[in-house]
């Protein structure tokens, strides 16, 4: 189960980010998660709330995921291209000289806490 | 609610699990004690050449072992019959270990008394190379059978690890695996990697990878 895994990963984060601002609740926590990054929102909304539930303060937060779209640039052509639709070949030149610019992130964006 | 508010936050998931590691590693340092992270999919040839390494190593420094695969491939009684301390590790099903369990791995082991710990990862080359271990190497073992595809396919594993040692070599003539594609896609998504090819069981090129582990272990005690 990668997606609880990360879960505990997640809420771990917060209390941290609690402690540190001196929260009581936190009600939203916002999800920046790159379209390549492994994760599926539903496993990962399920964990989300059998895990949270059972803290004091995330009880009964709701979790919003924003996807990023995965972006692969070409060092040969200098173009970039959907990675998920071309992988690591790029479709103009066919050089296989690509990194992933953007696709992979896995970031706590924000929350809605008191 | 209007007492509640929006704060951003703007960090990584990971990021609390990368200073646990980041603790761990200086705790290592100050230990003088070398952890060295084991990733590879199951059935690539671990307890070989685990085996292989300990049987050489074994007169020279002190080791000890954590097994943490969910179903372990590893004989634990086949690596405490070497002589080395052994350990088998819960993960509770999970599919990778983080920096908090290897570090209660390493008292349960009573590493303090040891110059290298290994650790064993679950077999698995997606979910352990997203998390920190705390290890001061990552090694991986990909075997040939697997093909020579695999760096394309799994991208993250290749890309955090240190050493890459291509296994089963002795076996290439009934495969369609090409070394040098192979070793291209490796230096493609890491061009830092050292790639070692052995056989564990012919004992090919195991050298090559005793002497590297054992000078990275010296250099980590200076």
């Amino acid at each position: 189960m990668h997606e609880l895994g990360i879960v505990f990963h997640i809420i771990d984060s917060l209390k941290e980010v609690g402690e540190e601002n001196h929260l009581q609740q936190i009600a939203g926590v916002t999800l920046e998660i790159g379209e390549v990054s492994g994760v599926l929102e539903d496993y990962l909304q399920s964990c989300w709330r059998w895990a949270s539930d059972r803290t004091e303060l995330l009880k009964g937060a709701a979790l919003t995921v924003e996807q990023i779209p995965a972006v692969t640039f070409c060092e040969d052509c200098k173009k970039t291209y959907s990675t998920t639709e071309f992988g690591k070949t790029c479709p103009y030149c066919k050089s296989e000289n690509t990194y992933l610019v953007t696709g992979n992130e896995f970031n706590i964006k924000e929350i809605t806490a008191c | 609610m209007d007492k509640f508010k929006v704060l951003e936050i703007k960090k990584s998931v990971f990021s609390s699990n990368e200073k646990r590691a980041d603790e761990l590693r200086n705790e290592l340092k100050d230990k003088k004690l070398f952890l060295l992270n084991l990733m590879s999919s199951p059935g690539s040839g671990k307890t070989t050449t685990l085996t292989r390494t300990i049987e050489a190593l074994k007169e020279e420094i002190r080791i000890g072992v954590m097994e943490a695969d969910i179903d372990s491939d590893v004989d634990a009684k086949t690596i405490s019959d070497l002589g080395v301390k052994t350990i088998q590790l819960h993960t509770g099903g999970m599919c990778h270990l983080d920096a908090g369990m290897t570090a209660q791995g390493l008292e349960g082991l009573e590493a303090d008394e040891l110059d290298l710990a290994i650790l064993e990862n679950v077999g698995n080359l997606v979910c352990p190379a997203e998390f920190d271990t705390g290890a001061v190497k990552n090694a991986m073992i990909l075997s040939v059978p697997e093909g020579h595809d695999k760096p394309l396919k799994y991208p993250l594993m290749f890309s955090v690890c240190d050493v890459v040692l291509i296994n089963k070599i002795d076996v290439i003539p009934y495969f369609d695996f090409d070394m040098e594609q192979c070793k291209k896609n490796i230096l493609m998504r890491n061009p830092k990697a050292k790639i070692i090819p052995v056989s564990a069981k012919t004992r090919e090129g195991m050298q090559q990878w005793i002497d590297w582990l054992l000078d990275e272990v010296k250099h980590w005690k200076e």
